[in-house]
């Protein structure tokens, strides 16, 4: 199981900001070890954002997105209270979903 | 005997393309972009050019548009491991926002679905290979447009 995200959700006038941070490898598949090797890929395929059971940004990544990914995105709605889910599964099938409240 | 030889290859060769063809058309049905929640799109992320990209998307040529603006992007990169990307699309109805690295070893890098309520903007980091356009490819409409910037990355910090 990888680390928590940090996801931070604020209310920006009629809109809700979401600011993920994810914890996650995401090797390319590219890179070698010191033996030569190549190291297997290992990165977040999709990702999805949900806010009140709606979904409101659901994306598919590659391994060109960088090492502990970043993610920003804005939708409209949201109040203060309110729960903000983001979820992402690997290519190893490895789940992770987390939690925010919108402040 | 020779003419036997040539015989089978020319049938070999047939059946190789014959098989493309079939691949070509089995993958494209499965690769709904507009979809909530679609499954990767794994001919898509392993494409190498624009054009291959676009018809793994199953979409055509796509428009320039200078309604599709970057921000937050530099036009020098010092780690190409990390560039921040941050797109926003004013092109009305834009349902999803792809971004793609022309030097990288496969040109996809993400492709993020925007439903109605979501603001076309989305901001990321990406890796870069080297120096290379960052297309940013929306989608509105059924229609796709493309933006582009020049990003160079400077290796080592030597700061050429």
């Amino acid at each position: 199981m990888a680390d928590p995200m940090k996801i931070r959700a604020n209310v920006v006038g009629d809109s809700t900001e979401v600011k993920v941070l994810m914890s996650h490898e995401m090797e390319t598949g590219q890179r070698k070890d010191a033996q030569g090797k190549v190291i297997p890929a290992w990165f977040i395929q999709t990702v999805t954002a949900t806010w009140n059971g709606k979904t409101v940004l659901s994306a598919q990544w590659g391994p060109a997105v960088s090492k502990n990914p970043f993610l920003s995105f804005k939708f409209k709605g949201g109040a203060k209270g309110d729960k903000v889910q983001i979820a992402w599964v690997d290519n190893r099938g490895d789940k992770r979903t987390d939690e925010v409240t919108i402040a | 005997m020779n003419r036997l030889r040539r015989t089978v290859l020319k049938q070999g060769g047939g059946t190789t393309l014959l098989a493309l063809v079939a691949a070509a058309g089995w993958l494209r049905p499965g690769t709904s972009l507009a979809q909530a929640a679609a499954p990767w799109n794994k001919a898509a992320f392993d494409t190498h050019s624009m054009a291959e990209t676009m018809q793994a998307l199953g979409g055509g040529e796509p428009v320039q548009s200078k309604d599709i603006v970057f921000f937050q992007t530099p036009d020098i990169a010092e780690n190409g491991a990390v560039v921040p990307v941050g797109i926003t699309s004013n092109v009305p109805k834009t349902e999803s926002i792809a971004i793609l690295i022309e030097k990288n070893p496969n040109m996809l890098a993400a492709v993020f679905d925007i439903p109605a309520g979501t603001d076309p903007t989305v901001t990321t980091r990406v890796k870069m290979g080297q120096s290379s356009n960052i297309f940013a490819l929306v989608k509105a409409d059924g229609k796709y447009y493309v933006a582009a910037k020049d990003v160079k990355v400077t290796l080592g910090g030597c700061g050429g």
